[in-house]
């Protein structure tokens, strides 16, 4: 198995591009992304693995970044909200208002855009599991759930 | 308002999580590890946890030396050696005669928690102080210019040494209204020779050192007549204002101003007391007191429907305040000062199916029920609250909006693009508004909050507005030799009335006219707009009396819930808002921003407060154990407006940010009191709770 003991010289695979990165071996990925790669769209909320603001995908899946090593994301495939061009869930967020401070957006951006990908025809219960991993405190989350519906139903594209 | 809390604690800790040192470092890393090496040995003091403990009488004393503070304002009565340090009274006709008119009269006690803002991002600060003594500031708050203020009187720097930049504010909530870090930040650079220092609150900081959201003990006496009219209300609020009192002056106050609900009752008699406490210290919320102040008064008229067996819709839209009616305090209600509250509650009624029944059997022991609350507020901001708006155009004939209020969620700098590119019939894709705000640069807004954003810096967009307007006739006017009021502005054109193929483009006066020959004349068009509270007064000392606020936003709520009687569990169904909104500018923002009220709401009512223990100490301090709303657990929601048009308020528009949450939780108790048969008078409504009310807590 892979081990750092120290200080040490990484390679990181950002949004399909490869990083080299000096990191300790406590570091977490949230912090090396946003002080080291200056990625900051994912957010730091709680550093405790409850709001989800710092949702990035990790190959394809969201994982809160706050919540994992950055010495576990070598040789995986990061995406974070800086990586989605134009997606379709980016534009279901802005016609169905789906933010207002707009803190929480990249976390959720990263979760609605996973699940559409792996699960294109959800039951509402799924939909939920899902979303219920992150927080939004200015919505009133039906807006979220109004965009995610409308990027799986593919009136969003 | 009172000067009683130092930026760090200073011989004595009044609350769990004051700060008391500050540790800078090259990293967080080092800093963390300095932290632990810092020891730190308290002597216990008594402690004081909860108001009506606060003023027993051998309770400890908080503030010893609050003969020794300074106020800020003139409206404030310390009561010296006590924990009381702010009073606030409305007496209105007699409630003695009201109470002998009266029939009916119930007494009721209400317990609602301290809770917290918990914007998503926690308060942040940048702080550094250059070689020429110019302190920097960036930060996350509502209030940049009072940030300045509060570092050139706290350090005694002027206040042109001092720059606040604001970026975009990832949510306040009132919460970051208060000056607190900045304080601590500048102080940290202070320390290192004006390096710049990076200070970000933990979610556990942010919820246990920064201030939170009031908690309030209330007791309230309602009479009424036979036929469900109200004749006298007697009120004591104990608002817990933790161990220092930031706004609580002023969250006193906003109670006693409205503190019958928006329905007119002749006799008044209230006392507001802000109470000093061990807990955490508290400042604005959304709503700034009134979801506390609504739940009390709502929860008495469906008591007072219940027992005169009358609909609670109708017992409310009978008392409605009416024009000519007046406020506690004494404030002539006219249509436009106060929208329509009747037409609130019907089209509510309608909304959310009311006369199916506000209590249905649905089987297996499950019923449906439905509760409603009434509210307004108006916006207790001081008399010298200002705004100011600067317009410059590029070349292109676009223009720059610069004003100094924060976006930090509900858009207002979309509204007041939209103002003026009502005003000056153009494009708004054409209009930019600085989105970051810097204290040096763009003219000072009062603070972002209290609703008040579109009122204020709408009315400053609409005198900016018509000082360019006045400046681009005139030099058309002189360069198409016609009388400047015989021009229309439109379309980035200014033309002819009579002959509109006659007209110049904006493009070609804004930065000077030059004619054929070379000849220029005009120079750069900037426009100016400023705009000052106004005509509010402070309160008297005695009676209340006084105008504190321009207009009121008034509106009509209900939740309908689905409850288990087994299990003491429910689950939201429905919840709707009808507000009164003068005029809707921004139709989906403003359904977002009442949804979202709305939705906060619901967590106040059902799961968010502070817990302590025997000595104070909170202990929600993470998103583990303080839960808020999340996705999935949310009803079905409806919002509709009423307008009433506010004919001094830009495009007659009220302010309608706050004002979702307000009667959420009041109707979601009347709801489940309905439901669960049990007079549910505090908050978080858990099931524990309901259990606990209804069976005295013995299973
Ligand atoms: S910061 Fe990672 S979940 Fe909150
Ligand atoms: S938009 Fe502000 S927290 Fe979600």
């Amino acid at each position: 198995m892979f081990a750092l003991s120290k200080r040490s010289l990484i390679k990181l695979n950002v949004n399909q591009e490869e990083y080299e990165v000096f990191i300790r071996p406590s570091d977490i990925l949230l912090f090396t992304l946003r002080e080291q790669l200056g990625l900051t769209g994912a957010k730091p909320g709680c550093y405790n693995g409850d709001c989800g603001a710092c949702t990035v995908l990790v190959d394809g899946l969201p994982v809160k970044s706050c919540l994992m090593l950055t010495a576990e994301a070598i040789g995986k495939q990061i995406t974070t909200v800086e990586g989605l061009k134009d997606a379709p869930i980016q534009k279901a967020f802005i016609e169905q208002f789906a933010f207002q401070c707009g803190y929480c957006t990249s976390g959720f951006l990263m979760v609605c855009h996973a699940l559409a990908n792996r699960h294109p025809n959800p039951p509402d219960i799924v939909i939920d599991e899902w979303l219920q991993s992150n927080i939004c405190r200015c919505t009133s989350y039906e807006e979220i759930g109004n965009a995610i519906r409308k990027v799986l139903s593919g009136t969003c594209k | 308002m009172i000067e009683d809390r130092p930026p760090l604690a200073r011989k004595k800790v009044r609350y769990y999580g004051e700060p008391i040192a500050l540790v800078v470092a090259d990293s967080d890393f080092t800093a963390a590890k300095a932290v632990s090496l810092i020891q730190v040995e308290y002597k216990p003091l008594p402690v004081v946890n909860s108001p009506s403990q606060a003023l027993e009488k051998d309770a400890p004393v908080l503030h010893e030396q609050m003969i020794l503070y300074h106020l800020t304002s003139e409206d404030i009565y310390p009561e010296l050696n006590t924990n009381i340090c702010d009073r606030k009274k409305i007496r209105k006709g007699d409630v003695k005669q009201g109470f002998a008119a009266s029939d009916i009269i119930l007494d009721s006690t209400f317990t609602l928690p301290q809770s917290d803002h918990i914007a998503m991002e926690t308060r942040a600060v940048h702080a550094r102080i250059d070689a020429d003594g110019t302190v920097f500031i960036k930060t996350s708050s509502q209030t940049p210019f009072s940030v300045r203020e509060s570092i050139s009187q706290t350090f005694n720097i002027n206040l042109d040494k001092i720059i606040v930049e604001v970026p975009f504010v990832g949510g306040g909530f009132g919460g970051k209204a208060p000056v607190q870090l900045e304080l601590l930040a500048y102080m940290a650079s202070k320390a290192v020779g004006g390096k710049e220092v990076k200070m970000i609150n933990s979610r556990e900081q942010d919820i246990a050192s920064s201030p939170c959201r009031m908690g309030l003990e209330a007791t309230v006496k309602l009479g009424a007549a036979k036929n469900g009219m109200i004749q006298a209300v007697q009120i004591t609020y104990l608002l817990d204002t933790g161990a220092y009192s930031d706004v609580g002056p002023r969250l006193i106050k906003a109670m006693i101003v409205d503190c019958t609900g928006p329905y007119n009752i002749p006799n008044v008699w209230c006392d507001a007391l802000c109470v000093y406490t061990n807990h955490p210290y508290v400042t604005s919320f959304r709503g700034f007191s009134h979801a506390s102040s609504a739940f009390c008064i709502e929860r008495m008229m469906d008591k007072l429907a219940h027992a005169l067996q009358m609909d609670p819709a109708e017992i409310r839209a009978k008392n409605a305040l009416q024009p000519g009616n007046t406020s506690p305090t004494q404030v002539k209600i006219t249509p436009s000062i106060f929208g329509n509250l009747t037409a609130c509650i019907d089209k509510l009624k309608a909304l959310i199916n009311w006369d199916e029944g506000t209590m249905i059997e649905v089987g297996n022991g499950k019923v449906r029920a439905k509760g409603m609350a009434c509210l307004w507020k108006t916006s207790n901001s001081p008399p010298n609250a200002v705004s100011g708006v600067l317009l410059t155009f590029n070349t292109d004939g676009s223009i720059n909006l610069n004003c100094g209020c924060v976006e930090c969620g509900p858009g207002m700098k979309t509204t007041a693009a939209q103002i003026l590119s009502e005003k000056l019939k153009m494009d708004i894709n054409r209009i930019s508004v600085n989105m970051e705000v810097n204290t040096k640069y763009n003219p000072e807004h009062w603070k972002t909050v209290a609703s008040m954003t579109t009122y204020m810096v709408g009315r400053a967009v609409l005198r900016a507005a018509e000082d360019v307007i006045q400046q681009l006739k005139n030099l058309a006017a002189a360069v198409l030799k016609c009388p400047p009021e015989d021009l229309e502005v439109a379309n980035e054109q200014v033309s002819v009335r009579q002959d509109p193929s006659l007209f110049l483009q904006f493009k070609d006066l804004v930065h000077g006219y030059q004619y054929p020959n070379g000849n220029s004349v005009g120079g750069q068009i900037l426009g100016r707009g400023s705009f000052i509270m106004g005509d509010l007064n402070l309160l008297d000392q005695e009676t209340g009396a006084g105008k504190s606020g321009p207009y009121w936003t008034v509106g009509a709520q209900a939740v309908e819930i689905e409850y288990d009687r087994k299990d003491y569990t429910y689950r939201f169904v429905k919840a709707a808002t009808v507000l009164d909104a003068g005029k809707v500018l921004n139709p989906k923002m403003a359904e977002g921003l009442v949804k979202g009220g709305m939705c906060m709401g619901l967590g106040l009512g059902s799961r968010e407060s502070f817990s302590y223990d025997k000595d104070g100490k909170v202990l929600d301090t993470s998103l583990r154990t303080y839960k808020v709303m999340h996705f999935g657990e949310t009803p079905q929601y409806l919002v509709e407006f009423v307008e009433t048009p506010e004919i001094d308020a830009p495009y007659q528009a009220r302010g309608i940010a706050e004002h979702g949450i307000i009667g959420i939780p009041a109707a979601l108790a009347n709801a489940l009191s309905l439901a669960a048969q049990a007079e549910l008078d505090e908050l978080p409504l858990t099931p524990e709770t309901i259990w606990r009310i209804k069976t005295g807590g013995c299973s």
